[in-house]
Parts: C-alpha cells; sequence; structure tokens
C-alpha cells in the first residue's frame, strides 16, 4: 500500500480525533500496518478548529506530521477553508455537505456527502457523525478493512453505544457507494 | 487479535515501561503535557496493589517519592518545566541520599509557565544542573513509543542499580503521539531489583558503607534497621559530617559511580545510522530525532555521505564515544529544539567545535525535514 497522509479537520467536539485514532488504531492492531497519529493539542482541540494528523504505511514512519495530506477531511467550514490549500494536487477531499460549502478552483477530488443529515435523519444522533465519517473514508479509499475497523470499535467503544456506531460506519459506507 | 500489540500515546508507554519495571508507588500533580502518565497510573496502579497518590503539589510529590523508595519501593513521579523547576531541591537531596527513583519531565516550551501545549527540548541543561552543588546524574529520552517504553525500563534499572534519581527527558510531541508499542512478555527484559543488606536486624547496619563493588545495600525504611539518611554530607552511618576526608569521598563517589560508567551500557545508550564514511554526521535526540531520520534516510537514498547518531542518554555525554565517530566527518550538526543546549557538550566533545552547526526550531512545533535541509544545503554550499 502506498503511504497515506490524512489529516482530519473540523471543530472541538465533532469527534475527529476520536475517529482518527480508530482509523489508525485498526491499521496497526488488525491489519498489521504501521501508523502514527498526532493532534493539535490545546485551547483549539475544545471548540475552534481541530487537527489530528494520521499516517499510514507498510513501512516505519519517522517524520510523525503532516506537510501535504493527500487525504483531507473536512467537516466544517472553518477547517475547510484553513486546510483546502494544503491538499497534495489530486488528493481526496471529503466533506460533509450540511457544514462545508465548497469551492471549486482547489485541484483535489472534493467528495462532499451529507452525512451529517444521514445520520440525523437515521440514528437522530450527532454523536456518531465521526462514524459515519470514517464508513466513507474506509469505503472511498480502502486504506484498512472494514472490518478491522468493526473490531476497533467494539474494543474502544461502551457497548451500549457499540450498534449505533455500526450503524453509522454502513451508513458511511453506503453512502460513498452511491 | 494480538494481545501484546498497542496503539498507544507515548506517556501511557512510559506507564506501561514503569508498569513493566515493576512501579509500586506514584505521586505526582498533573501538568501538561505529562498528565495522561498520571492519568492512566492512577488506574492501572491500584489494580496491582500499589499506591498512586495525587499531592497537593510537585513539591511534596518528589518528596513523597523520595520516602516511598527508602521503604523499599520502587517510585516514579512525572511533571512538566515547572513542576520540575520545584522538584529541583528535593531532586539534589535524592542524589545526596542516593535514593533511587524515577522523575519524568515531558518538556513543553518555557522558560516559566511558557507554552503548555507546544513542544520544546528547553530542558536539557535544566535536567543537568538544575539542582545546586556537584553532582552527576543520568538523563534519557526516546524518539518512539517503543524506545520509550524500554528507556523507561532501563531508568528503573539504572536507579537501583547506582542508587540514583534517573531523569526521563521526554517532549510534548512524541508524549502525545500514538504509535505502535509491542508488549514484551514479562521476564524478557531483565529487571533489576532492590539490593537489600544481608545484615539482620539487631546487627549494626551501615547505609552508606560500600561493598567491595561499589554498591550500597538499602534496609527498607521502618523495617530492620534504624539509621539516619539526611542531606548534609555525612558517614557510613547517615549521620551528618563536615570531615573534610569525608566530604571528599562521598563528593567524589557520588560523581565518580555514574561518570565512570558514562560510555558503558546501562548508562550510555544511543544508536547510530549511516556514520561509515560519513561526511557529516547529525546529531539529535527526543521528537527532532524523527525529522532527523527521515532528513538522512532521503539523503542516503540520493547518495550522500550523510550519517546520524540518536542520543538516548543525554547525561552523562558519552564524550569520548562521540569524539571517536565525528573524528572524521567534515561537519557535525546538532538539530535540537531550544537555543542550542546539547551542542555545548558536542563541541567539547570533538577535537575541532568549529566544524560543530546548530539546526533548531523554538517557536513551538516540531522541526520539519525541510527546516533541516535547507541548513544542510547551506553548508554544502548549495544555497537554500
Amino acid at each position: 500500500m502506498e503511504r497515506c497522509r490524512i489529516i482530519f479537520s473540523g471543530s472541538g467536539g465533532q469527534g475527529v480525533i476520536t475517529a482518527s485514532f480508530i482509523l489508525a488504531e485498526a491499521a496497526v492492531i488488525f491489519d498489521n500496518l504501521e501508523a502514527v497519529q498526532s493532534q493539535s493539542y490545546g485551547p483549539e482541540a475544545r471548540g475552534g478548529a481541530t487537527r489530528s494528523d494520521v499516517i499510514i504505511s507498510e513501512e516505519k514512519i519517522n517524520f510523525p506530521k503532516v506537510i501535504q495530506p493527500n487525504i483531507l477531511i473536512s467537516l466544517n467550514q472553518e477547517a475547510y477553508n484553513e486546510f483546502a490549500p494544503i491538499i497534495r494536487p489530486g488528493g481526496i477531499l471529503i466533506s460533509d455537505s450540511h457544514f462545508v460549502k465548497i469551492k471549486r478552483h482547489i485541484d483535489a477530488i472534493q467528495k462532499s456527502f451529507p452525512m451529517f443529515e444521514t445520520v440525523m435523519a437515521d440514528i437522530k444522533n450527532p454523536i456518531v457523525f465521526n462514524i459515519c465519517m470514517l464508513g466513507v473514508l474506509i469505503e472511498l479509499t480502502k486504506v484498512v478493512k472494514k472490518e478491522s475497523v468493526i473490531k476497533t470499535l467494539e474494543k474502544n467503544i461502551p457497548k451500549k453505544f457499540i450498534d449505533i456506531n455500526k450503524r453509522a460506519l454502513f451508513l458511511g459506507i453506503k453512502l460513498a457507494k452511491k | 487479535m494480538k494481545q501484546n500489540i498497542k496503539f498507544v500515546q507515548g506517556n501511557e508507554a512510559c506507564v506501561e515501561g514503569a508498569l513493566y519495571a515493576g512501579l509500586d508507588f506514584f505521586a505526582g500533580y498533573p501538568i501538561t503535557p505529562s498528565t495522561e502518565i498520571m492519568e492512566h497510573l492512577s488506574e492501572r496502579l491500584p489494580i496491582k496493589k500499589g499506591k498512586f497518590i495525587q499531592m497537593e503539589d510537585e513539591i511534596a510529590s518528589m518528596c513523597a517519592i523520595i520516602g516511598a523508595s527508602l521503604t523499599g519501593k520502587k517510585v516514579m513521579t512525572a511533571t512538566s518545566g515547572p513542576g520540575f523547576s520545584l522538584k529541583q531541591e528535593a531532586l539534589g537531596y535524592a542524589i545526596m541520599a542516593e535514593i533511587p527513583c524515577v522523575v519524568v519531565n515531558v518538556q513543553r516550551g518555557g522558560p516559566s509557565t511558557g507554552n503548555p501545549t507546544h513542544v520544546s527540548q528547553g530542558d536539557v541543561n535544566q535536567a543537568r544542573w538544575g539542582t545546586h552543588g556537584d553532582h552527576a546524574i543520568v538523563a534519557m529520552t526516546a524518539s518512539t513509543i517503543q524506545d520509550i517504553f524500554e528507556v523507561t525500563i532501563q531508568a528503573f534499572n539504572i536507579a537501583e542499580t547506582y542508587r540514583t534519581p534517573v531523569i526521563l527527558l521526554f517532549d510534548e510531541i512524541i508524549g502525545h503521539m500514538r504509535e505502535k508499542l509491542i508488549l514484551p512478555e514479562p521476564g524478557k527484559i531483565p529487571l533489576v531489583e532492590r539490593l537489600r543488606t544481608s545484615v539482620k536486624s539487631g546487627i549494626d547496619y551501615h547505609p552508606y558503607l560500600q561493598r567491595e563493588d561499589g554498591r550500597l545495600p538499602m534496609s527498607d525504611f521502618g523495617e530492620q534497621h534504624r539509621y539516619n539518611v539526611t542531606g548534609l554530607f555525612h558517614d557510613m552511618w547517615g549521620f551528618p559530617s563536615t570531615k573534610p576526608k569525608i566530604v571528599h569521598g562521598l563528593l567524589r563517589h557520588l560523581n565518580d559511580k555514574i561518570t565512570n560508567y558514562a560510555e558503558t551500557k546501562p548508562i550510555c545508550m544511543y544508536k547510530e545510522f549511516y556514520l561509515e564514511g560519513a561526511e557529516i554526521i547529525l546529531i539529535s535526540y527526543g521528537s527532532s530525532a524523527r525529522s532527523v531520520l527521515h532528513t538522512v534516510k532521503n539523503r542516503q537514498a540520493a547518495g550522500e555521505k550523510i550519517g546520524f547518531i540518536e542520543l538516548q542518554t543525554l547525561w552523562p555525554f558519552p564524550y569520548n564515544i562521540i569524539k571517536k565517530k565525528c573524528a572524521n566527518a567534515r561537519h557535525v550538526i546538532v538539530v535540537e529544539m531550544n537555543m542550542g543546549q546539547m551542542i555545548r557538550a558536542v563541541k567539547n566533545a570533538v577535537e575541532d567545535p568549529k566544524k560543530v552547526f546548530l539546526i533548531n526550531r523554538i517557536d513551538g512545533l516540531l522541526i520539519t525535514v525541510s527546516d533541516i535541509r535547507n541548513i544542510l544545503r547551506m553548508l554544502q554550499g548549495k544555497g537554500v
């Protein structure tokens, strides 16, 4: 697999950091890959633009930060405006159609999905918005196996929330397949 | 799922290392970016019947671990810059009274409260000379999550072997970053346990009388023997003394017991990459070593003769090893995230200090590959 550099961005509380380390953990523990995850830490992580960097590779990763992502996820307008200019030309930019109005001049494959609206219509609970996004991401990029993400969710999430998380993941996968 | 593979932050890896090494007692006061060490130990330590205490401040935390260590426990505290400043006085006491303990400092920007949520390597010289008096110290660091785990175990081993505080000088990037950690089976990494006296109860025990091999067996305080512990210069009974012979002997012992082993394992730990025939040698440590390794690998692939020494033990500094390894290099470049701290030791070590240069970054962000590359190009006469 080619080295994959991802920036997850959004506002504090949307769960972008949780989603990012679930993906990275799935890669390391279940897919036998190398991954590093680091995040913006401090007042900005609690409201405002939040950022989490994930690198996944078959080889050992040295420099742990992402300078130019080839996959960018932006869950709000502020994050989109800030990070869209640094995406690697031809990269994949995933955004949420409810929160982000996309601009046409960005040299990337832009994919906008109604993730928030789908989660609210189907599950009626915004806390799994991030996992729906993860579903979209793994379906579009195949960066880790679906089964690995499910196992990681089971490992990290309290039992009573597992079901809605899995449902959100499959909603995301379905959205991306369309 | 393989049970022994984890995906954790550096701070959690430090916790895993401490528990593997047999940590019994932790006292601390939370401070960014070290708090996760406390947080995880508050959950994990009681499960293995250890004791966890959140003290009223960092001074009390340091004093608490010193007391607990004297009773025969393996102990640790964790903090960051401002808390590390507060611990300095008691750290000196632990050096003088020869009390094994591990002090973690996950470095953030300073001076003062500085830049709590961002990285720095500004406490390197504080670790060396922060407490007053003419002392030796062991300070170690790491650049990967796996290395944090292993260095933490070695810190406990060194503390017990040499009866000394050992400082673990991590930084915000490596403390908060998540990466793979493979936990070895218990017993796979050898552990050094407390050397206890064989002197029976009721027989005179000399707490500061060296054995022939230089080691000082301890007696768990409050158990079999009554003895004195003090921060003053003391005789073999542990009672204060100003006799020149005693003062001289003890100060020399406190320094020699560490500096005599500065260039041998387990105190001396470093890694080297591509040193053979290297015209340029980079020296770095902690999270900046990751940026250096990335750069060096890229430039190796482009055919440049460039090598790298990653220091894992910062103090005592292995002067002779660095001198020897850098003898044939045209340039020696120290990469660190401060205004040039480790570079002083490197300049003292090499034959020609004029060939030593600094590449640094001090704005709270991790030094990047292009930061390093630009300066390298200048040195090679290529311009940035």
